[in-house]
């Protein structure tokens, strides 16, 4: 008997209390900037689009639900020709992320993606990329890889020596 | 029989093998880079070390390179030893330090050996801070690019092309640790065999272009058996698809043909069917003259009362079709009515070879047997040019010398660089009795350049003096039988002599030489073998399906016997004169064309159906050995593009002929039953109902990614899987994967920790570089005849005036590579060929025009001279490079 008065009493003492949840979406509560939301394409710090295609994405994605096809721009850069993720798929997992080598592809605080209808829920390229380098400002993958590629010949990467002249004899 | 240990585990193996080969084929994961299975041991890049202990006690032991040290009796290693596999990861550690940040953007990723012994040894973060060597890149023509900054310097690619592949202009250039593989200046490789490259360079120094232009990784291929389709050969490949769209053809493993090397023409020769030109439509001649798009149902009810209406049924085959396509057409037009589709003397040639090939069934050796025969005799085949994979194999065997030498020396075969060394210029005997200069002329022990019927009387010689009760061909000249007695001697002391003719030259006489020493040879040797090269990928086949050429189709049909003309993956411009082909069509009513490719045929036919490619249909084809082998579907194409054989079947259905063919299985077993020389086909792969452990054989790879968003963009709700109703195989990367899967449904070759082409075959392979496991697949077709008949009588025919012969050239002559866009950058120009007497008798200098009459029709083309032609002698380009449908050898007057 005392036991479920105490029990009321708790109960109605929590009336009292601070309250845990929020009236969303009037207010809307702070998600840390590795909470894994939408996913966005993002930008080098030069501007250009950090996805070279590489489809390490797409392959880490248990559920299958990115698609890159991969074409090269007249210097040989490789870039995506599609991107496309089906959000209707995804799991928020972000393997997509730790796979990606060029940092491109980052998951957001952003999770207010509800559609009332499904086929809306397929982001193209065009829908993902944002202009800015996202969580990782400064990584720029072209100035660190050894391919020429547009604006960077043979030799100007990051710690390259100049091309080896194969002709020369010397030590 | 040896007993070895390796990490306390007891085998039996090869004393005469040495131990990498030995562990890798027991099932042991060791890392190696500059080993491969054919180009076997130099022991340089020092990755596969172990520890070798002296004995049991030993404790202590010391670090060995498996490749360079034998398996014998007694041995004791260990590959997980902590010093051997520490050093191996720093071995691995510094062939790394220069290595490019470039995995993402590499063709070579996801298939890398590179990647994979990284992986093996552990080396998974680099230490080093220090900058990178960096080298230029060459610009390597159509086939392959060059990214040399990836090169680890293990000197896999050069020992590959200029040791094995005998090439001459890939070379290591630089000193010490600035060495660079490239050629002396940009431009494509001469070397006919350069695409192995790709699948030979353990990293992406040297990767397809082809590939590289439509790219996707490995792990998203779907993939399907192939065999080529651009010689008769039938090597086995396995092209990738994604998407509906071919990617590349690699490599697949067949112990008996190809094992780990294609053909350029193989390799890249396969863009014809992405082509935007291609009929896709059912197409049908409108009134204003033009072919327009039909829907499919109208069309069969249209080709129905065509049918109906016909006065008669002409239907002709093609040798580059499969077995099911041209049965399906022989089923509606009747068998009478049916012709295989070669010019009237590549049939007769086909015949002959296909008799020839009968009458020594016993003693045809594989294309991997060739690279064990010890003398070869080729009459008038250039091979390079006709059946290109076989000039690697000639090439292997004349280094056969190198190893009876390096045996005599104690030298164990394994060991390349001291075989070599001891071989230096020393090889077997290979004569040539050619036309003209080829590209195997390096390595030819003498060559004799002869018109078609003098080849056919050397031949005949051949014989003669092999075994006196062969005919000797009458006034025969002293110098003929001076070369007849070499080349006879050379045969007959051989160990394993080997005879190539072929029907290239269109002339049956040499096969009937060939005949003759083959014959007396038998007579004399008990291990003496006959290859046989033909036209095309089914030349063989169709031979065997019907005597009749297109000149009876033609006949049929100008005679008014017929007036309906139906033709299967066939351009009759190929086939005759265009004259002729002009007339036979006019004649016709009606001209129906099932084809995958746009021909001047179809810009002529009344009626289009669109038949599937190789890599849209499922069939049979029998290559040069009489070897039936199948090849399956590599993806669904958008309809109503299907199989040749559903149009036949829909048309047999549409004009009320019963068919009960609704899958490959039904139709296979029709095909036996309707032609009984075809026993057997159906044994060439398991069949459509085939399980293992209740699944199907995956096409793709399972990590084949994007499933669910690949076609999201068109609706939202996954597609429901294609299920595949004639074959064991699925559209899917679900099903049975495993090294104890049948053979002849391995679409892709991989295994854990192993995703490179070449060393994941390892784990398929009884041994390292054996045959498969479950046997190599195919049904031989020849059976053995105990009836020997006798000699041909020695009338080799000889020409006086001027001939006109022809000339291939691997990237032309065959007509479905000629349209890949990377093969047409490599076709040469066209010429006619003679030599410099015939030009200065004609008047003539290099380059200038001289107009031909063959068979009544005119051509035109600029001269060229070249040195080695016989007198009198014109050389024709045919293909498509060239000319098309004529008639060759034929008597000329220039």
């Amino acid at each position: 008997m005392l036991s479920v008065l105490r029990t009321i009493w708790m109960t109605l003492m929590h009336t009292f209390r601070k309250r845990e949840t929020v009236l969303y979406p009037e207010e809307k509560p702070y998600l840390p900037p590795r909470y894994r939301g939408r996913i966005v394409l993002t930008r080098d710090p030069d501007g250009a689009e950090r996805c070279v295609a590489c489809n390490l994405c797409s392959v880490a994605c248990p559920v299958d639900c990115i698609s890159v096809v991969k074409a090269e721009d007249e210097s040989g850069r490789w870039y995506p020709e599609t991107f496309r993720i089906n959000f209707s798929r995804c799991i928020y997992c972000g393997y997509c992320e730790e796979a990606c080598p060029t940092y491109a592809i980052q998951l957001t605080p952003d999770f207010e993606m509800g559609e009332f209808d499904r086929q809306n829920m397929v982001y193209e390229k065009s829908d993902l990329t944002i202009s800015g380098v996202g969580k990782r400002p400064g990584y720029n993958f072209y100035r660190v890889a050894g391919m020429a590629v547009g604006g960077k010949d043979k030799g100007e990467a990051e710690n390259e020596a100049a091309p080896i002249d194969v002709k020369t004899l010397l030590p | 029989m040896a007993t070895i240990k390796i990490d306390g585990k007891q085998f039996e193996v090869d004393p005469t093998d040495n131990l990498l080969k030995v562990a890798l084929s027991k099932g042991f994961d060791l890392p190696y880079f500059c080993w491969h299975p054919e180009l076997h041991s130099v022991g340089a890049c020092r990755q596969c070390a172990v520890k070798q202990y002296k004995n049991e006690d030993d404790t202590q032991g010391q670090i060995v390179m498996a490749c360079m040290t034998p398996a014998s009796d007694g041995g004791c290693f260990s590959i997980e030893d902590k010093e051997a596999s520490d050093f191996r990861a720093q071995v691995i550690e510094w062939l790394m330090i220069n290595h490019p940040h470039d995995c993402p953007v590499c063709e070579e990723g996801g298939e890398c050996h590179l990647q994979d012994m990284t992986l093996m040894t552990g080396h998974t973060r680099r230490r080093y801070r220090g900058p990178k060597r960096t080298h230029r890149n060459q610009e390597l023509g159509p086939f392959i690019n060059h990214e040399m900054n990836r090169c680890i310097a293990c000197y896999r690619c050069v020992r590959y092309y200029r040791d094995y592949a005998d090439g001459d202009d890939l070379r290591v250039l630089g000193s010490h640790s600035n060495v660079y593989f490239g050629r002396e200046a940009d431009g494509a490789f001469n070397s006919e065999f350069s695409g192995n490259l790709v699948e030979v360079c353990p990293t992406g120094v040297f990767t397809d272009k082809t590939l590289g232009a439509h790219y996707n990784r490995k792990w998203d291929m779907q993939n399907a058996p192939g065999i080529c389709t651009h010689c008769s050969l039938g090597c086995n490949t396995s092209p990738g698809s994604r998407q509906g769209i071919l990617k590349r053809i690699q490599n697949r493993y067949h112990g008996e043909i190809n094992h780990y090397f294609l053909c350029d023409r193989g390799r890249f020769g396969a863009g014809f069917v992405n082509r935007e030109d291609r009929p896709r439509q059912p197409l049908v001649r409108a009134d204003n003259g033009v072919l327009e798009p039909q829907d499919m149902d109208v069309m069969l009810a249209s080709l129905k009362s065509v049918l109906a209406e016909a006065k008669g049924l002409v239907g002709i085959g093609s040798p580059r079709a499969s077995l099911e396509d041209n049965f399906a057409l022989r089923h509606l037009v009747g068998a009478d009515n049916f012709h295989n589709g070669m010019s009237g003397p590549e049939s007769h040639a086909s015949l002959a070879a296909l008799a020839l090939l009968q009458e020594h069934a016993g003693r045809l050796p594989t294309l991997r047997d060739v690279e064990s025969c010890d003398a070869v005799f080729v009459l008038g085949e250039d091979v390079t040019q006709f059946a290109p994979r076989l000039a690697l194999s000639l090439r292997q065997a004349v280094r056969n010398e190198h190893h009876v030498l390096a045996e005599a020396a104690n030298i164990p075969k394994w060991h390349a660089r001291a075989v070599r060394d001891e071989g230096q210029h020393f090889y077997s005997p290979l004569f040539m009795a050619v036309p003209a200069a080829t590209r195997l002329d390096d390595v030819a022990t003498e060559l004799f350049h002869l018109r078609p019927a003098r080849i056919a009387e050397l031949g005949f010689a051949v014989a003669a003096i092999l075994d006196d009760a062969a005919p000797m061909p009458a006034n025969i000249d002293e110098q003929t039988r001076t070369h007849a007695e070499t080349i006879a001697n050379a045969l007959k002391t051989a160990k394993k002599p080997l005879v190539v003719a072929g029907t290239s030259l269109g002339s049956e006489a040499v096969l009937t030489a060939a005949g003759n020493v083959m014959r007396a040879l038998e007579s004399v040797h008990d291990d003496a073998g006959l290859f046989v090269t033909l036209n095309e990928a089914n030349s063989l086949g169709m031979a065997m399906m019907s005597d009749r050429d297109v000149d009876h189709a033609f006949e049929a049909i100008t005679s008014r016997r017929a007036d309906t003309l139906i033709v299967m993956q066939n351009d009759l411009y190929e086939r005759a004169q265009h004259g002729k082909v002009d007339a036979a069509i006019k004649a016709a009513k009606n001209l129906i064309v099932l084809d995958h490719s746009m021909t001047a045929t179809i810009a002529k036919a009344d009626y289009v159906l669109p038949a599937g490619s190789f890599a849209e249909a499922d069939g049979t084809l029998v290559n040069n050995e009489g070897r039936a082998q199948r090849f399956f579907q590599v993806f669904i194409p958008e309809a109503p593009l299907q199989e040749g054989w559903r149009w036949c079947a829909d048309l047999n259905r549409a004009i009320g002929k019963p068919v009960d063919w609704y899958g490959m299985d039904d139709l296979i077993d029709a095909i036996e039953a309707a032609c009984p020389q075809f026993a057997g086909i159906k044994t060439a792969a398991p069949s459509t109902s085939f399980r293992k452990a209740g699944m199907r054989f995956p096409r793709s790879p399972h990590r084949y990614s994007g499933r669910t968003a690949l076609y999201a963009n068109v609706d939202v709700r996954e597609r429901r899987p294609e299920v595949d109703v004639d074959s064991a195989l699925a559209y899917s990367m679900e099903g049975y994967h495993g090294s104890d899967q049948p053979p002849a449904l391995m679409a892709y070759a991989w295994a854990p920790g192993w995703d490179s082409n070449q060393a994941a075959i390892t784990r398929f392979q009884d041994e390292v570089g054996g045959h498969l496991k479950g046997g190599d697949p195919g049904t031989r077709l020849l059976k053995v005849d105990a009836n020997v008949p006798d000699y041909a009588p020695a009338e080799p025919k000889l020409v006086e005036g001027w001939q006109a012969i022809p000339r291939y050239h691997i990237f032309g002559s065959e007509s479905q590579s000629a349209k890949a866009p990377a093969i047409q950058q490599r076709m040469p120009r066209a010429w006619f060929t003679l030599n410099e007497a015939g030009a200065k008798a004609l008047g003539l200098a290099a380059a200038d025009t001289l107009r031909l009459t063959i068979d009544g029709e005119i051509h035109a083309l600029p001269v060229t001279i070249d040195p080695s032609l016989p007198d009198k002698t014109i050389g024709v380009p045919v293909g498509a490079h060239g000319l098309m449908g004529v008639r060759l050898p034929a008597a000329v007057s220039p």
